[in-house]
């Protein structure tokens, strides 16, 4: 049985990276009695993917992995069961059955959005007025939004307005942030410091890393020309 | 969740940040309003090789039972948060609280190898304490070591308030009770320190006097007043069944060395090999019961969810109950995805047929420790295994389709002749022969791989061996060098492969471990010019060990190249380990007369652990 779980990531845990991440849960899986999968020969694994890595520092509330499991307890007793184990930082919000023609969560990923905000102590550069002027100077009145991105063999022009599905600038007048929803998996993606340091750029502004704080909201797949939640792809399982 | 004592600015431009947030399961947080004791437990290394510290664990456990206690573990911090700690000021902390230790009641470091010792300073200096026990006041908190390198703490002595030597279970309690109470009637740190002193296994280096005489050795070492013990003796726990374990050890984020449930099976070891300083201070030997051992391996694969149990002692072989706690573990856990990680055995029928259930034999190896190659010298050191036995197991496991073989050597033992260099590699080619006639061609998996290392010997105190001198580093690598070179002459050597050790880190660590309280000024030079995680080759600097010795006029060889005579006061003799001076004197003697002693099993060698009315020297005369 195909089970898909989402869950919260934040706080401290956002030092965690993304295969120590893979480690915890496995060890989670055990200590909550999952019934999970494993392949077979001497150092057995966990029938277990994740959905899209997140960097280190980025907190988010809509992280995924897919497992598979013999059995399964309801979605309730599951989630019981793991949250009963986890770290403060981490938090089970769903668990759900896909159908077993699934593709894994990793395959599927679409798109992804976050909120980008300031952290304390760091200036916020503009009011969230100017903010919205800018964004339409520089990115929306534009036909094209061109930069360079550096992969590991190269550098390449490439146009994110076809990338960038949602952009807006949001919070109070004080203490704007910006709320981002881009082409995410394998083949455009897009991660949104790379939006936002352009966007800098562009309004010849220098971007400071460390004074913005990235915060994941959700992943989608694509389904007929619209996003879904990965999560609303699984069905809630009702009874043990 | 505690605020981080490191900024998202610091911890975005280090290595492994996950090493200093803590928030790792199981691991504990209290309400700092309610505890009277703060104690930081320190392993003066980095997180990855300190969290794998089975000592710490078993502490750390005890310690936070009590209510009125907290105990936070702290790391060596990597050198490139060191850089930005000293340059912004931020001062060491506890993982759990996120706080300076500074303010703590205590910092108990563990002490588990010489080249720990300028990271001991670090850790004082980072905490921002005073390195000299010597100028702390009132506010400071006072400094424990603890661990086998106490066992002669005097090149440290003025580092550390006081030290605990032996087995942590036994005299804490009664420690940090006295310690709340004299607090409370508002003691002075010289009063509190004055009354640990009379605690049994307490030893706190202020309150003792050394003279030397005119050729550098001691002539006496005594306390400065007279209520205060000559002597110090070692604790040891001696029911290991119902002692304190950790049902629920803390489980690390990032992958350490040891990330795996660890059963202790038990202390201490037998068989008396000379060379041995584990082997004789952890005297006598005593087992933990079977039952417990299996409890605690289903409490403890729950509590962390690890996918990998081991077992900890010295020579496990010789744990009385191990074929039922190996076949217990393979039945209950094995196939439910958590590996059985099996220390070394001796290799036999039993150990090869557990082997061959847990392991890949193709990529598994076998591991012989003969530490000697020739019989003669094997029976200087005490190592009962002989050529026959190392063929025999061999051969049984090339039969059952292992081709890896790796061996363990040490050179530099007392009286090594080259002969007994030469039969390192002649060991090793008639192992390889060995496959070649045993295995048939049509049933090789290719070539068999022997890999040999050798080690330098460090004579340690409290062994037969302490009396012992050393070589200098270029006689080590000329010694070295006969192997490679016999290795290369043997008609197998393209199935042989040969590691040695450093040589400079080697006198360097006889150094430390047989020094007196003079050498405290040299480490503390190293530090104060940077020296600091000697134990790692990238960070080591030889030459800065040098500068300080040479600083501070100390010469090297009087602590390495001599052969220490009979009667000579070591440093460390204050300290009682429970073995005998004299025991270890015919010992020496036995070893030079390559004379073999029996392991305590066979026959009570009258070595002076009876005296702790327990474990082995009992066995079976209830």
């Amino acid at each position: 049985m195909k089970v898909r779980i989402k869950f919260r990531k934040y706080g401290v845990m956002k030092f965690i990276g993304h295969l120590d991440m893979m480690r915890y849960f496995q060890k989670a899986m055990r200590r909550a009695d999952i019934d999970i999968c494993y392949s077979e020969g001497f150092s057995p694994h966990q029938i277990m993917s994740f959905a899209a890595p997140l960097g280190v520092g980025i907190t988010s509330d809509g992280e995924y992995l897919d497992i598979e499991v013999h059995s399964s307890k309801s979605s309730k007793e599951s989630m019981a069961a793991l949250n009963q184990t986890m770290v403060p930082g981490v938090e089970i919000s769903g668990y759900v059955r896909l159908p077993d023609s699934a593709k894994t969560a990793m395959s599927i990923v679409a798109a992804a959005d976050y909120v980008l905000s300031y952290k304390e102590g760091y200036p916020v550069m503009h009011t969230r007025t100017e903010w919205e002027a800018l964004l339409q100077e520089v990115f929306f009145e534009q036909p094209s939004f061109v930069i360079m991105k550096k992969t590991k063999k190269s550098e390449k022009e490439i146009d994110l307005k076809p990338l960038i599905y949602d952009l807006k600038v949001q919070g109070t007048e004080e203490q704007p942030e910006f709320y981002i929803k881009l082409s995410t998996g394998s083949t455009d993606n897009i991660k949104p410091e790379l939006l936002l340091s352009s966007i800098y750029a562009a309004a010849g502004l220098e971007y400071d890393a460390n004074a913005i704080q990235i915060h994941r909201n959700d992943v989608y797949a694509e389904e007929d020309g619209t996003f879904i939640s990965l999560l609303d792809m699984g069905e809630e399982i009702l009874n043990s | 969740m505690a605020k981080l004592a490191l900024s998202d600015e610091i911890l975005m431009q280090i290595e492994k940040p996950a090493r200093y947030i803590g928030n790792e399961l199981n691991s504990i947080v209290k309400d700092k309003n309610t505890i009277d004791i703060r104690v930081a437990m320190v392993f003066p290394d980095v997180y990855d090789i300190g969290m794998s510290h089975l000592g710490i664990q078993i502490l750390y456990d005890m310690f936070n039972r009590r209510e009125d206690t907290w105990c936070e573990r702290v790391y060596s911090p990597w050198p490139d948060l060191h850089a930005i700690m000293k340059e912004k000021k931020i001062p060491l902390f506890g993982l759990e609280s996120q706080e300076p230790i500074k303010n703590f009641d205590f910092i108990a470091m563990t002490l588990q190898y010489e080249m720990c010792y300028t990271n001991v300073l670090q850790i004082l200096d980072l905490a921002q304490t005073p390195l000299l026990a010597s100028e702390r006041g009132e506010d400071d908190p006072i400094v424990i070591g603890g661990g086998p390198c106490t066992y002669n703490p005097e090149p440290i002595a003025d580092f550390f308030d006081f030290f605990y030597i032996g087995e942590g279970e036994t005299q804490y309690d009664a420690l940090f009770d006295m310690y709340k109470q004299m607090k409370n009637d508002g003691a002075s740190r010289k009063e509190i320190l004055h009354a640990i002193a009379k605690i049994e296994g307490m030893y706190v280096p202020s309150l003792y006097e050394v003279s030397y005489k005119e050729d550098g050795t001691i002539a006496a070492f005594t306390p400065k007043y007279e209520d205060i013990p000559k002597t110090i003796k070692k604790q040891i726990v001696m029911d290991l069944t119902t002692s304190v374990y950790p049902e629920k050890p803390i489980v690390p984020f990032i992958k350490v060395t040891q990330d795996r449930v660890v059963l202790e099976i038990q202390r201490g070891c037998i068989r008396g090999c000379r060379f041995c300083q584990a082997g004789m201070i952890y005297r006598p030997n005593r087992e933990k019961d079977v039952e417990r051992l299996k409890d605690l391996a289903y409490k403890m694969l729950k509590s962390t969810g690890h996918e990998e149990i081991s077992l900890s002692s010295l020579s496990s072989s010789d744990y009385s109950q191990l074929e039922e706690l190996v076949t217990f573990l393979i039945d209950e856990f094995h196939g439910k995805g958590v590996n059985i990680s099996l220390p070394s055995l001796r290799i036999d029928a039993f150990s090869l047929d557990v082997m061959g259930k847990v392991q890949d034999i193709k990529k598994s190896s076998l591991t012989f420790a003969p530490e000697a190659g020739s019989q003669r010298l094997r029976d200087v050191i005490n190592k009962g295994l002989t050529k026959e036995v190392i063929l025999n197991g061999a051969g049984q496991a090339f039969e059952g389709g292992w081709n890896k073989v790796k061996l363990y050597f040490m050179l530099g033992l007392p009286t090594e002749t080259e002969e007994d260099m030469k039969a390192i590699p002649e060991l090793a080619n008639d192992i390889a022969a060995l496959y070649y006639e045993t295995v048939p061609k049509e049933q090789r998996n290719g070539k068999c791989q022997i890999t040999i290392s050798t080690s330098f010997f460090v004579p340690k105190p409290f062994t037969p061996f302490q009396w012992a001198g050393m070589q200098t580093p270029d006689e080590y690598l000329r010694r070295a060098k006969i192997v490679n070179d016999t290795v290369k002459a043997q008609l197998n050597h393209k199935s042989i492969r040969y590691n040695w050790h450093e040589a400079d880190v080697t006198v360097l660590e006889g150094v430390l471990a047989r020094g007196d309280r003079r050498l405290s000024k040299a480490i503390l030079y190293v530090y104060e010019h940077g020296g600091f995680f000697d134990a790692w080759s990238e960070f080591f600097d030889y030459s800065k060990w040098i500068e300080a010795f040479e600083a501070c006029g100390i010469d090297t060889d009087f602590y390495t190249m001599r052969n220490r005579p009979d009667d000579e006061i070591f440093p460390w003799d204050f300290i009682d380990a429970g073995v005998t001076k004299e025991f270890m004197l015919r010992e020496w003697h036995n070893a030079q007369n390559e004379k073999v002693t029996p392991n305590c099993r066979m026959r009570c060698s009258g070595c002076g652990a009876k005296q702790f009315n327990g474990g082995v020297c009992f066995e079976g005369q209830n």
